[in-house]
């Protein structure tokens, strides 16, 4: 008998089937249905609704944040405990260096034996601290799923196809400006278990280091015009309508090369404190 | 301040093969005999392991210099894999992705001129990081100013705990019971 892919909606209970992709389910399972996209865009009306209400401006996603399920048995329930301290070691951070990359990471098209499968793009931008000061010389990460929206992750079981082509994982450093720029692939769109017809829009996951460990950001660049945009509670979680659009890359037309690939551009700005060293003490 | 800044979004269950590399648990240089093992595990708010939580640790050097130094994660320029540490440079930066029991350990040296390592704790399902500190046992750690601003059993939450030669225990609860202490740097 020839297995059939199963798409996330299959029954289960049907023979020779994939099993329900479990390690996009990993958390143990909660009472009760699994909710639908209206009741989880509900969810996230309200929480906007009672953010806008509260009329205090907030940039990050709260870490409770119940319409993203995963979030409920992982964040603190204490408050933060503030730190005052102008010693703290958290006022300097790690540093990174030409040998921490190759001149090949910032092309995720590259090191394979073809090109991939995909809308070639090239995103850039900079990073900047609060004070719009650049980000000089600092590690930028970043990971993807290919263009069909599958992670080359051994966990990832969601039944698009893997790409011989690409990996999806790429670093650089920032240069004297700041910038930072990666070749890669439009990512793909999947599905994950929050809710019944979860989607995540497009984005591309990215890590960055300051000059500072308190600076530290993990995030994710999401495209414009992305119709799965407005339905995602990873995306809602942040509630400041206009903090929610600085996740959103802009398409730049000088930015695309003709005939090779489109451009975006993203700027990136890192938050906290940094200790009060001048350039020349760096 | 002049910039607004990025949100933070959560790292998802993916980065497993982006951003742990080897070496990433190995701070301390290769052999050396001062070398402090550090390990716990990360628990959920039901006191389940969470096996996919990333944990970096960052931390002055044994003479209390706060520059770090590149070469954590060095690259082989050949093969464009991974090179590892050089075995001699202390760069000061850790990283460490939790096993699929939750388990994770850290090999570092003892920071110069203060008592603890700086933690910052990634995971899927955590929207935005959470830092917080790692005490290592001693006279430092019992004047601390921010230890000692915290009601004891909060305190408990962040003092590693001797588990046998040069080896301490500690564990992070993000959640409920024995919840650790959270940082925030405004
Ligand atoms: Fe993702």
């Amino acid at each position: 008998m020839t297995a059939k892919r199963s798409p996330r909606t299959a029954d289960p209970a049907a023979g020779g089937v994939e099993p329900r992709h479990p390690a996009r389910q990993p958390e143990r399972q909660h009472t009760g249905m699994t909710p639908t996209q209206q009741e989880i865009s509900a969810e996230i009306a309200a929480r906007r609704a009672a953010y806008l209400g509260a009329g205090e401006v907030r940039h990050h996603p709260p870490r409770d944040y119940p319409p993203y399920r995963g979030s409920a048995l992982r964040h603190p329930r204490e408050p933060l405990v503030a730190v005052h301290d102008p010693e703290a070691a958290e006022l300097s951070g790690p540093v990174f260096g030409a040998t921490d990359v190759t001149e090949l990471d910032a092309d995720l098209t590259l090191g394979h034996t073809g090109e991939p499968i995909g809308e070639r793009i090239t995103v850039t931008g900079r990073v900047l601290d609060r004070d719009g000061r650049p980000v000089r010389g600092q590690l930028v990460e970043i990971w993807q799923a290919n263009a069909a929206g599958r992670y080359a992750h051994q966990h990832d079981r969601h039944p698009a196809p893997l790409d011989p082509h690409f990996t999806g994982t790429g670093r650089c450093l920032t240069d004297d400006q700041g910038r930072y720029r990666f070749t890669t692939v439009r990512p793909g769109a999947y599905p994950w278990p929050n809710h019944t017809n979860a989607w995540r829009p497009a984005h591309i996951h990215f890590s960055l280091f300051g000059t500072a460990f308190t600076q530290r950001l993990v995030t994710q660049l999401y495209f414009p015009g992305d119709p799965l945009l407005g339905y995602d509670p990873i995306l809602q979680s942040v509630t400041d309508d206009a903090a929610r659009a600085r996740l959103v890359a802009a398409y730049d037309h000088e930015l695309s090369v003709p005939a090779w690939s489109l451009g975006y551009r993203w700027d990136i700005v890192l938050d906290g404190p940094a200790a009060t060293w001048t350039e020349e003490d760096r | 301040m002049s910039e607004l800044p990025t949100p933070a979004q959560t790292v998802g269950p993916f980065y497993g093969y982006a951003l742990p590399f080897p070496g990433g648990p190995q701070i301390a240089p290769a052999g050396h005999p001062g070398t402090l093992t550090v390990h716990g595990r990360v628990y959920d708010g039901e006191g389940a392991p969470v096996p996919d939580a990333l944990l970096e640790i960052w931390q002055p050097g044994p003479d209390g210099s706060r520059s770090g130094a590149p070469g954590s994660m060095r690259r082989d320029p050949a093969t464009g894999g991974h090179a590892g540490r050089d075995g001699v440079v202390f760069t000061g930066f850790g990283r460490i992705a939790t096993d699929a029991d939750g388990n994770w350990a850290v090999r570092t040296l003892p920071p110069g001129d203060l008592p603890y390592l700086s933690v910052c704790v990634f995971a899927r399902g955590l929207l935005h990081h959470l830092f917080t500190r790692i005490y290592l046992p001693g006279p430092e750690t019992d004047g601390d100013p921010l230890l000692a601003s915290l009601a004891p059993e909060r305190r408990a939450t962040l003092l590693a705990a001797e588990h046998g030669p040069r080896t301490l225990r500690f564990d992070i609860r993000l959640q409920g019971p024995g919840e650790t202490v959270f940082l925030d740097f405004p």
